[in-house]
Parts: C-alpha cells; sequence; structure tokens
C-alpha cells in the first residue's frame, strides 16, 4: 500500500541545498563587501576552487563504492557532476565578464599562451557536453555504452583541472597536490577493481573445467 | 451531572494512520535534508577557505584620513589605498601564504628590541638599535603606486627615510657594488620559515645606482603610523618602480658588496622572477600578463605603467640595456 520511495529521500535535497550555501555566502560578501581587498580575486578563486572540489568528488564516488559498498555516493554522483560543471561556469563567466571585463585581446591571448589557462579552459569546454547529456533522456538515446565512454571524459576535465590549479598557484602547491592526491587514489582504485574483475573473469572458465580433465 | 462528552472529530478531519506515519518520516527526512545541507555547505566553506569571519577588517582601526597637505615631490596626487586594505591584504609569506594570513598571524612577531646590521664594504661596520637608526634621519611621507607581480596594485602612504641618506651615511667604499639585504630568520617569530616553500631568510638586493635614487625609501611607518607587522615592520625597502617582493621586510642586515646578491624569489623561479624586477607591461609573467593590473579598491583594471609610472626618475638607470632582461 505504501508507494515506493527512493531510500535516503533526504540525500538529494541535502546535498542540492548545502551545495548552493557557499554560493550564497559569496554573495552576502560581495553585496557587504567583506570578501577582502581584492574581491574579484577572491570571488574568481573561490568560484573555481567550488568547481574543482565538485569535479573530485564526483569523479570519487565509485572509488568510495568500491572500496566500501555504499551506494548512496552514486546516488548524488550525478548531482556533484552538475554542482561542477555550474560553478566552473560561474568561474569562467567571472574571468570573461568581471575579471578581463570582456576585453577580447587579453582573452585571446591568455587562451592561447598562458599553459595554465589553456588547461583550465579545455576542463570547462570537456564539462559543457557532460552536463549537456546528463539526463535519462540522453542516456537512452545515446545507448548505455556510449553514454559511459562519452562520460569519461570527466576523468580528463579532473586532471585538467588539477593542473590548472598547480600552474596557477604562485609557489606553494600543497593544496593542489592534495586534490591531485585523491584524484590518483581514486584512479588506482577503479584500476585494481578493473583488474580484479578482468581476473576473475578469465580465471572462472579455467576452473571450471578442471575438475573434468 | 453528565459528564459533556467530548465529540468524535468527524471521520474527515482524522489523520489517516498512513499520512500520519508518513508525516513523522517527512519530519524525520527534513531534518536529516537539513543536517545534510548544513555538512555540505560547512564542509565546502571550510575547504575553500571562505569562513565568515574572512578579512572583515574588524578590530583595525583606520585613522582618519591624512589632512590635505602639500604633497612632497615624489608623491602620488592618487587617492591612497584604505588602511584596512594595506593592512589585511599582504604578501608575506613568513606568516601564510594566503593574503589574510599575515594581518591574523604577525602578532608574533616581536619588533623591539630591534637591530639592524650593516656590513661588508663600508668604512665602519656597525649594529644599530632601529630606535638609534631612527634618529638619524628626519621621516617624510611618501605615496607611492605599489605594483605587485601578481597583477594587482595599491597607493600607499609610506612613512620613512630615503634609502640614499642611510648609504651615505654609513659610507660605503668605492668597492661596493650592491646592497644586499636580509629578513629576520627566526621560526619562533616567523612560523611559516619552519615550512620550506622559500629558502629562508628572505634576501633582496639592489644595484647601488638603484639605491642612491631618490625615489628608493626606507619605510617605518604607514598612514602617518608606525608600520604594522604584517608589512614588514620595523623597518623595509620600497622600491615602487619595481615589483612588491623587492620591498624586503622586516630587516636585520645590510650588507655591501662587491658582486650582484642572490634575491630569494629569484631563487625560487628564475624564470619567472628577475633580480632587476622592473615594472614593465610588455614582458609577460611566463604564466600571466602584465599588461594590467587591478587597483585594490577599484573594480576595472587599469593599465600597467613602464616602470610603474616613474620613468622619468629611474629609466636612466637602464640606459643601453634590454628592458626584456629587467624583469
Amino acid at each position: 500500500m505504501p508507494a515506493r520511495r527512493p531510500p535516503l529521500p533526504w540525500l538529494k535535497p541535502g546535498v542540492f541545498a548545502g551545495g548552493l550555501v557557499p554560493l550564497v555566502v559569496l554573495l552576502w560578501k560581495t553585496v557587504h563587501r567583506t570578501l577582502g581587498a581584492d574581491a574579484v580575486a577572491i570571488g574568481l578563486n573561490q568560484l573555481g576552487y567550488l568547481a574543482l572540489v565538485f569535479l573530485i568528488s564526483a569523479l570519487a564516488c565509485t572509488p568510495v563504492k568500491l572500496v566500501t559498498g555504499w551506494t548512496w555516493p552514486i546516488r548524488i554522483r550525478r548531482m556533484l557532476g552538475l554542482f561542477a560543471a555550474f560553478y566552473a561556469t560561474l568561474h569562467f563567466t567571472t574571468y570573461v565578464a568581471i575579471d578581463q571585463q570582456f576585453d577580447w585581446r587579453v582573452l585571446l591571448a591568455d587562451i592561447t599562451k598562458r599553459n595554465f589557462i589553456i588547461v583550465g579552459f579545455l576542463a570547462y569546454l570537456l564539462l559543457l557536453p557532460l552536463a549537456a547529456t546528463s539526463t535519462d533522456a540522453s542516456v537512452r538515446r545515446l545507448g548505455f555504452k556510449r553514454w559511459k565512454a562519452v562520460h569519461r571524459l570527466a576523468y580528463v576535465a579532473g586532471v585538467l583541472a588539477v593542473i590548472h590549479f598547480i600552474w596557477r598557484v604562485k609557489i606553494d602547491v600543497t593544496e593542489p597536490v592534495v586534490w591531485a592526491v585523491i584524484l590518483g587514489v581514486g584512479f588506482a582504485i577503479r584500476i585494481i577493481d578493473e583488474l580484479r574483475t578482468r581476473r576473475k573473469r578469465e580465471v572462472r572458465p579455467f576452473a571450471l573445467r578442471d575438475p573434468a580433465t | 451531572m453528565t459528564k459533556p462528552r467530548t465529540p468524535e472529530p468527524p471521520e474527515a478531519e482524522v489523520t489517516p494512520e498512513p499520512l500520519y506515519m508518513r508525516r513523522r518520516e517527512f519530519l524525520r527526512n527534513a531534518g536529516l535534508a537539513t543536517l545534510t545541507a548544513g555538512g555540505t555547505g560547512a564542509g565546502l566553506l571550510a575547504i575553500t577557505g571562505n569562513g565568515p569571519g574572512l578579512s572583515s577588517g574588524k578590530g583595525t582601526p583606520a585613522p582618519e584620513p591624512a589632512p590635505l597637505k602639500v604633497l612632497g615631490r615624489y608623491s602620488t596626487s592618487e587617492t591612497p589605498t584604505r588602511y584596512e586594505d594595506i593592512t589585511h591584504y599582504n604578501n608575506f609569506y613568513e606568516f601564510g601564504t594566503d593574503k589574510v594570513d599575515p594581518s591574523e598571524n604577525a602578532g608574533t612577531l616581536r619588533t623591539r628590541p630591534w637591530t639592524v646590521s650593516i656590513e661588508g664594504l663600508v668604512k665602519k661596520p656597525l649594529t644599530v638599535d632601529i630606535d638609534q637608526l631612527l634618529k638619524w634621519f628626519p621621516l617624510e611621507e611618501r605615496i607611492y603606486r605599489m605594483r605587485c607581480v601578481e597583477a594587482w596594485s595599491m597607493v600607499i602612504p609610506w612613512m620613512g627615510f630615503p634609502l640614499a641618506d642611510f648609504v651615505k651615511r654609513v659610507e660605503p667604499l668605492g668597492s661596493a657594488k650592491y646592497l644586499a639585504f636580509q629578513t629576520l630568520l627566526d621560526p619562533q617569530q616567523m612560523p611559516l620559515q619552519r615550512s620550506h616553500i622559500l629558502d629562508w631568510p628572505y634576501v633582496e638586493g639592489l644595484r647601488m645606482d638603484e639605491a642612491l635614487n631618490p625615489l628608493s625609501l626606507f619605510a617605518v611607518g604607514l598612514y602617518g603610523k608606525t608600520l604594522p607587522n604584517q608589512d614588514g615592520a620595523p623597518i623595509r625597502l620600497v622600491t615602487p618602480w619595481k615589483y612588491g617582493f623587492k620591498g624586503i621586510k622586516s630587516i636585520v642586515k645590510v650588507s655591501f658588496v662587491e658582486k650582484q646578491p642572490p634575491t630569494t624569489w629569484n631563487l625560487a623561479a628564475s624564470r619567472e622572477y628577475g633580480f632587476y624586477a622592473n615594472v614593465n607591461p610588455a614582458v609577460d609573467h611566463p604564466r600571466w600578463s602584465q599588461a594590467t593590473e587591478r587597483r585594490v579598491g577599484e573594480f576595472a583594471r587599469r593599465k600597467t605603467l613602464p616602470f610603474n609610472g616613474y620613468g622619468e626618475e629611474v629609466a636612466q638607470l637602464y640606459a643601453g640595456l634590454d628592458p626584456k632582461t629587467l624583469y
């Protein structure tokens, strides 16, 4: 009689509201002029940092599931990825519209000459098709296999985003390196898991045949 | 007496049991969602360093704006940056790499007693107490532009005395071609000196003719007050035509030497930071453009000027040198 309800119904609304908190704080501080002396630079950095945190969190969902067996990270993975694209868009728009004020000459020079901007821009470009094909309908339209292959681009975006961060920092790379390590550990877990399942697949038929001989 | 019977509520008003159960579940879920939101939000704020107290600047009484007065020959008439910003947006890595770190952490620096040792190729090497040194010359105000290599800038009303006066007083030998400056080395007072982000102590240098240029200043005050610790107390270098990192803070040693001395940022990344560090909009930092800057407190970027607008005073120092090598 009770309708089938998804487990943990509070998870998604909670993460959604929490994901918007930094934006609200940022806007609040901007309006009240308490963001700091160089508010544009601080806002720009924070939006970029938020995009990175969400992207790495989205990429951490599967490794966390593999290690712990929890399934809830998978349920918020799409939302985390969309938050990453959302904050990356705000980061990019702030850079173009507020920091550089649509100075196309400077923007063109930045995007062609400066490695850290090139990799950051590429990371952002990669996120766009992923956000656009994030719906269930897209999965059906593309077919799961192809959809999954396309969404592997998220790993590339994650690596590029971390490089963007490392190259931007003046000298103390501790913070970006922490994110690189989180990303790397996630990759390692996936690779180990992949190798294990492959070995199982190879070993099993042999094991089945064994008693017969 | 007949006990008045509580009327049974009409059937329609009774909450059906499943709905009643669902409401409890709803409240529980709403609570959990709020907790999740709070946890996620607080976590994100903590990670990105956007805590509630960030650079509110409270507790720093800003001095009254200086009354209108005749500006010295070398002072700019541009509006000075707010005291609060000059004291809460600092690069002073000995106290942390975030701009607000020095204002929060520099309280551990003890600026008295303090001595400055004058060494090397001078007639009479000596170590002088800071209070003694402050009596050597009359203090004057210099309102200078400050251009950081990170492409932001300020206008700062320094108090200090010309470096040239200092050099003349200590009588360098003819063989002295450069000045080498050194910041205090004391991890107890400067906590980040325990890290290895830079080679400590911070060192900087100037060519003798740069030091003798009337723009070069030993600053000991800001906005008519004693220099706050985070801005390099008790004594620091100011060379307004060079990027801000040349302005070595909390100086304990000045050596007169024959060869070009090593400088901290050059040691850390020689491709990005040279010895000269002259402000030049035409020479990009390898990772970003130096063509424009954002004046702290302003919204739009402004064009960066060659030698930070001090070309008239200093360009002749570099006549015949390729400006591309002067980064």
